[in-house]
């Protein structure tokens, strides 16, 4: 590992993550491009590689999709590292959301939780975007492999198809070396 | 309301709060059922099988967790939880959606370090996350929607602004979003209150975009 290695890696996850948490407008998947940013390119924690495929095996299990910060804080600190990258991810906002209801539920028919959460809108798309963007660079080496990005997009978008089911075809085609 | 001493509830809500112990099985439930996106399951667990809310009030309290910062999904178990049990209720919930897929996702990571190296392995991952892409794009498009058809331009240009910023010159999220979020605020502050009353098109369409927002 380069950079802090005065730090304590543990200290360095929990504060990146409880960070990264409070900026995530939309939600987990709007966090991708800090955490990739951080976690490849600052800390050097894991290869672009590694990136895609922690995401690919969060996407592939059951549970929040967020839960993609366990596997990260695993290849940074083991089963401890696994533990405070979750909570830090998850718990100072989940504080802050329940705070936030208890003080909404005192000042009902307010107009300005509807104006937030419609201004939000746009930025949580375009960080989403963005995370779709980092994550193919990452995956998506030749032809073949962006064919099946634009595929699984279009089928996604045009059928209620569980997207288990492409996730699955998608691992087939790269087990079979078409990837 | 009724002559019971009961709570003035809906008669299609279950009339007896969830235990403590129901919270975390039933949130543990809806997490590991959840694959690809956990929304549509604690939807169907909450308002279909154990009434424990009406639709409306679950939308609105999603919609709360959607527009706060960070994963939707677990701001609700805490929030949903304490609503019925207090704080140690909301716990409750919080430790059951997060636990059981957390020591599982755990026992992937170590088998990930060990045989990540693998070829077979390799390759069969190259190809989920060519498709998990996908599935992500797929999601941009369906949010995108809304925005399209309002001819929202202003948002249009937030979303692509931000786009550029963090995709493409990848500046950090605190830095952009500490200049996106005012702007954001202030062009749908100024539109909302220049048109009055414009029988809600923003709300609604940001509340249909919460509601599809976080699945897959």
């Amino acid at each position: 590992m380069t950079g802090d290695d005065d730090g304590n890696p543990l200290f360095s996850l929990a504060w990146t993550f409880a960070v990264t948490s409070l900026f995530a407008v939309g939600g987990a998947n709007a966090a991708i491009p800090e955490m990739h940013r951080i976690a490849v390119d600052v800390h050097h924690w894991l290869t672009d590689k590694q990136f895609s495929d922690a995401f690919a095996i969060a996407q592939l299990s059951p549970g929040p999709n967020v839960l993609i910060v366990t596997l990260i804080g695993y290849s940074v600190a083991g089963v401890v590292g696994a533990l405070v990258a979750t909570l830090a991810m998850c718990a100072p906002t989940a504080a802050l959301a329940y705070v936030v209801s208890r003080w909404l539920t005192q000042s009902r028919g307010a107009r300005w939780p509807a104006i937030v959460q419609s201004a939000l809108v746009p930025l949580s798309i375009g960080l989403m975007a963005a995370s779709a963007l980092i994550l193919a660079l990452a995956s998506d080496h030749s032809w073949a492999a962006v064919l099946v990005t634009v595929a699984a997009a279009i089928v996604a978008s045009v059928t209620r198809l569980n997207p288990l089911w492409l996730l699955l075809v998608g691992g087939c085609l790269g087990f079979a070396g078409v990837v | 309301m009724s002559s019971e001493i009961a709570p003035a509830a809906a008669p299609d809500i279950s009339s007896t709060p969830p235990s403590v112990f129901a919270l975390f099985v039933a949130f543990a439930k809806i997490s590991l059922a959840g694959f690809g996106g956990v929304l549509v399951f604690a939807r169907r667990a909450i308002v279909d099988e154990h009434r424990w809310m009406t639709a409306e009030e679950f939308n609105e309290t999603f919609a709360l967790c959607h527009f706060l910062p960070g994963p939707n999904i677990v701001n609700l178990s805490l929030v949903f939880g304490s609503r019925f049990r207090g704080i140690v209720g909301g716990l409750a919930a919080f430790a059951g959606l997060l636990g059981p897929p957390m020591l599982l996702m755990t026992v992937l990571a170590a088998l990930y370090s060990h045989f990540g190296e693998v070829e077979a392995l390799r390759r069969g991952l190259a190809g989920v996350s060519c498709a998990a892409v996908g599935l992500l794009a797929a999601v941009v498009f369906r949010m995108l929607q809304p925005l399209l058809k309002k001819r929202d331009l202003l948002g249009l240009m937030v979303m692509m602004a931000v786009f550029a910023a963090i995709g493409l010159a990848r500046l950090p999220l605190p830095a952009v979003l500490l200049v996106a979020v005012p702007v954001s605020l202030a062009v749908t502050y100024a539109r909302t209150s220049e048109t009055f009353y414009p029988k809600s098109s923003t709300t609604t369409s940001a509340e249909t975009a919460a509601k599809r927002g976080p699945t897959p």
